[in-house]
């Protein structure tokens, strides 16, 4: 399958990623490639299969729902690039 | 006893001080002494290991004191009370930084303990510090990493493959006398393959993830990575166990490691495993030597039928990476790590952060897995990835109504040059050809020495196994390693 800049755009768009121009190619030529190694699994039917999402059979398992948490929130905030008291900060993000 | 720390296991460490033959800290003093020679080398210097990320010096050197002064009241929490350990620098502790060897994360303290970490530590466990990764747990070889590639203490013009290539180095070169890694699609077994050491991926589901750093969720698991099989089963014993607060663990009863009759163990050999393309000449013949090995224990070996092979990297690399770029959209330089000093709106903040702080794998993968999922090739991937896993589950779960455990290479080769496959990203994913399945059907799987090829450089083999059985597994291994001496050499 061929990759054209649209599609790479638009990938690096919903992954969050800003790609230079070479960085673009680079990965327009891997995902070709990859892609390309992954038409193997069309040589498979799996019409009708089930889809496994997790190794096992998964079933529900109820608890009660007991705060056991604390208040982290001095920890929680310790990590942030930027905060304000008891927030974390970023730029503005609506315009006034 | 005269403390080697190359040569001498974790238990025969924690026997001796038990025995008030040595002390913890003394022990962790000398590894902690022979990581810091390692870790203080210029980054250029070819010697140089760079097992670790991080070293916890004070922080180890207090949790020894503490284990020491229970054990001298006679209150030795667990047999390994006092023992040093590395982790893989994917698993949060409170103490020292957690990074996944990314730059994204630096400097990252995390919030609390992973559930292994608090298992360890109730069992007086000493953590030395973290050791260092293919970023994110992305790669084979651990050249993806932030912190420098760490070479292969057998060749130090190798790789010590990946991604827990530092856990495995520090093992191997007597920097630590066991170690945690985790494994997604082969990232314990293959670097313990390439180093000479024994590593389980366990049961998915028997070790909690809380507090693992998350890549493939539904394929990741925590395990030892060890000398020997003994020393496997005895930190396996100690992190495996149901957490609340992983969803995903069910384990009920604990892991059975007692011995076991070897002549009561049917061994499947699917002889398809042995005619792949990429499959060294050198690498066959330890691993058949170690068939006919457990034929003389009186195990029988038996050929079996196990299809799909082929279809393992394509399927695991769909859903490894719709997992990931799902899990690492939480790196957003708002609540932790690093943010882009450029960033001038809320724009920036998310793009230009995930831009410099990922390296070139983990975009590539995240990028793969936004296609994967994304409308339009979501059935034509996703959905038929899962599919096809499923079909693979059932093609083991056929095998293994056959035989007990499955015989088979960890690696298609002995541990390769660094440098040699970093640029070409398909040959890198091939490496983990034998073990990617383990991971899509949760089965227990192991890697452990069985001979030495090219160069002198090690070879695993790896046995899968039913689910929950990772302490025959290993109990297998046990009674194989009582009749070899592989897993007693060790690097110059």
């Amino acid at each position: 399958m061929k990759i054209d800049d649209r599609l790479i755009e638009y990938l690096a768009d919903l992954s969050r990623l800003e790609l230079s121009g070479e960085e673009k190619e680079a990965r327009k030529k891997d995902l070709e490639d990859i892609l390309a190694y992954m038409e193997k699994l069309g040589e498979l039917d799996t019409q009708g299969l089930p889809e496994m999402t997790h190794p096992f059979e998964a079933q529900n398992r109820f608890r009660e729902d007991e705060v056991a948490n604390r208040d982290r929130r001095e920890e929680l905030l310790g990590g942030a690039p930027d905060r304000s008291g008891p927030y974390f900060r970023v730029p503005r993000a609506v315009e006034e | 006893m005269d403390l080697d720390l190359k040569k001498s296991t974790a238990l025969e460490i924690a026997k001796a001080i038990q025995e008030r033959k040595l002390s913890s800290p003394e022990v962790t003093r000398a590894y902690l002494d022979a990581a810091k020679a390692d870790f203080e080398k210029a980054p250029g210097d070819t010697t140089k290991i760079n097992a670790y990320a991080s070293l916890g010096e004070e922080a180890a050197m207090a949790q020894a004191q503490a284990a020491q002064k229970r054990i001298d009241a006679g209150e030795a929490p667990s047999p390994l009370a006092g023992v040093p350990v590395a982790l893989k620098d994917i698993i949060c502790t409170t103490e020292g930084t957690t990074t996944a060897s990314s730059k994204i994360l630096t400097g990252f303290r995390a919030p609390y303990d992973a559930g292994v970490v608090d298992r360890m530590r109730a069992a007086g466990l000493v953590f030395l510090g973290k050791t260092n990764m293919d970023e994110f747990a992305m790669g084979s070889s651990t050249e993806t990493s932030h912190l420098g590639i760490t070479r292969n203490p057998w060749d130090t013009a190798r790789v010590p493959g990946g991604s827990s290539g530092g856990s495995a180095a520090a093992v191997a070169a007597g920097l630590a006398p066991f170690a945690l890694g985790s494994d997604t699609g082969g990232s314990i077994r293959q670097p313990c393959a390439l180093t000479n050491l024994t590593g389980v991926k366990p049961t998915y589901g028997s070790v909690s993830r809380y507090g693992l750093m998350a890549y493939g969720s539904s394929l990741d698991q925590i395990g030892p990575m060890a000398k020997d099989a003994a020393d496997a089963a005895a930190l396996l014993a100690v992190i495996s166990g149901k957490d609340e607060r992983d969803s995903t663990s069910v384990m009920e009863k604990p892991f059975d490691f007692s011995d076991i009759n070897m002549k009561e163990i049917k061994i499947g050999i699917p002889r398809n495993y042995f005619g792949m393309p990429g499959l060294a000449d050198d690498v066959k013949a330890c691993v058949l030597g170690a068939a006919e090995t457990f034929r003389a224990l009186g195990a029988k070996a038996i050929d079996i039928d196990l299809p799909l092979i082929d279809y393992a990297v394509p399927t695991y690399l769909i859903i490894a990476c719709a997992e990931a770029s799902s899990n690492l959209s939480r790196y957003d330089g708002v609540k932790y790590g690093y943010r882009s000093p450029d960033a001038a709106d809320i724009h920036d903040v998310y793009y230009k952060t995930r831009s410099e702080g990922f390296g070139t794998e983990v975009k590539r993968r995240i990028i793969l897995g936004s296609f994967v999922l994304s409308s339009g090739y979501f059935d034509a991937y996703y959905k038929k990835a899962l599919q096809v896993r499923g079909l693979i589950r059932a093609a083991f779960d056929k095998a293994l109504e056959g035989c007990d455990m499955i015989l088979s290479p960890a690696t298609p080769t002995v541990a390769f040059e660094i440098g040699g496959k970093i640029q070409d990203p398909i040959a890198m994913y091939l490496a983990d050809i034998y073990t990617t399945s383990v991971n899509l059907t949760g089965l227990p799987g192991l890697a452990a020495p069985c001979g030495f090829g090219e160069g002198g450089l090690p070879v695993g083999m790896q046995l899968i196994g039913r689910a929950w059985e990772d302490g025959r597994l290993l109990s297998a291994v046990k009674a194989y390693q009582g009749a070899t001496d592989f897993h007693k050499r060790w690097p110059a």
